[in-house]
């Protein structure tokens, strides 16, 4: 086996903790988000940007596919963001069920209370 | 003469008809594979979860202590592991296997970490009453809207599946990465960088479990009084 494949790794420590470091701010504004009063699909969109950003910084350094040859990256990433697009086909009839919904006359089914000890 | 013999005396120019197109290993497009096929359960599982949540009134019963804050020091946890693991691949590419070792230590360290914490959030979920079918009593009262719709039984279902399925990919990461720890002299750097990528992609699933499970399930209000 080549040593230029075996060894090839770029990136310094430096760069990993200013990635991390990154991270781990996303991650407190995620959290401070949590307790902000607002409409829950503005809230999930700004989460759901927030975790692609994150994503992208591990994918593109951690597991280092920005330093990897550019016929990897188109042959893994837009085939994975085609599937998972594919995923939500059938999603907008989540909303058409819940209008269809049984309306419960009682109360439903909860987790039966703990035996009595003797 | 071997297929990688050739391969090094015959560079593969783009997609030229080499053994490396990509100018990376079987092994590593093969993890690369799987961590794709993994990508898309986990997103399967993410998209089933919205849709049910989307199509009934669901509950936010995660008060800030314990579960906000146990699952903020989890991520911080998976963040540091990541972190730790990279300086053992960088370790590794350098020759310093001795190093390489004590960085994938300390990411398994990290691992452990989570799976403990992981655990005793689930406990305290599960003495509250949270079933995979049902809901504690007092959450079905809190919940249930004024026009008497109840909240889904199905929160335990997807909670326990998705947080479970990640917990056993921390747990065979961390069985795997003491493997790699065991017989890091003997292995090549490549097969210390593909179990990183394993690693990271446990990560990087986190990401997005934390934000949609825990962070959208905030009890905000203490409507259950915690």
């Amino acid at each position: 086996m080549s040593e230029h494949v075996e060894e090839h790794f770029a990136g310094s420590n430096k760069l990993f903790v200013s990635i991390w470091l990154w991270l781990v701010g996303l991650t407190l504004i995620e959290i401070f988000l949590a307790y902000k009063t607002m409409p829950i699909h503005f809230m999930l969109t700004i989460l759901l940007g927030l975790s692609l950003i994150k994503a992208a910084l591990i994918v593109a350094y951690f597991m280092h596919l920005k330093f990897e040859r550019f016929s990897l990256i188109i042959t893994i990433i837009p085939m994975l963001v085609i599937c998972i697009c594919l995923l939500f086909v059938w999603f907008p009839d989540s909303f058409r069920s819940s209008e269809l919904r049984y309306k419960f006359k009682e109360s439903p089914p909860v987790a039966p209370a703990p035996a009595e000890e003797p | 003469m071997s297929t990688e013999a050739r391969a090094e005396r015959f560079p593969a120019v783009d997609w030229d008809g080499g053994a490396f197109p990509y100018r990376i290993g079987h092994r590593k497009l093969g993890m690369w594979l799987f961590i794709v096929s993994d990508s898309l359960t986990f997103s399967a599982l993410l998209v089933g979860y919205a849709y049910l949540r989307a199509s009934n009134n669901w509950p936010t019963p995660f008060p800030f202590y314990p579960s906000i804050v146990f699952s903020s020091v989890m991520t911080f946890c998976l963040l540091s592991s990541s972190l730790t693991m990279v300086f053992g691949v960088s370790a590794s590419s350098r020759g310093d296997k001795a190093g390489a070792r004590k960085w994938i230590l300390a990411t398994i360290l990290f691992g452990l970490a989570f799976i403990v914490l992981h655990l005793i959030e689930w406990n305290h979920l599960m003495h509250e009453g949270l079933r995979p079918f049902y809901l504690p009593e007092h959450w079905v009262k809190v919940f249930t809207l004024a026009d008497g719709t109840p909240p889904s039984p199905l929160f335990g279902a997807t909670f326990f599946a998705i947080t479970g399925l990640h917990m056993f990919h921390v747990a065979t990461g961390a069985i795997y990465l003491a493997i790699v720890a065991a017989r890091v002299k003997k292995l090549k750097h490549e097969d210390i960088e593909i179990s990183g990528l394993y690693w990271h992609f446990v990560d990087l699933v986190w990401m997005f479990v934390f934000p949609l499970i825990y962070i959208m399930s905030v009890d905000m209000h203490g409507a259950l009084g915690h």
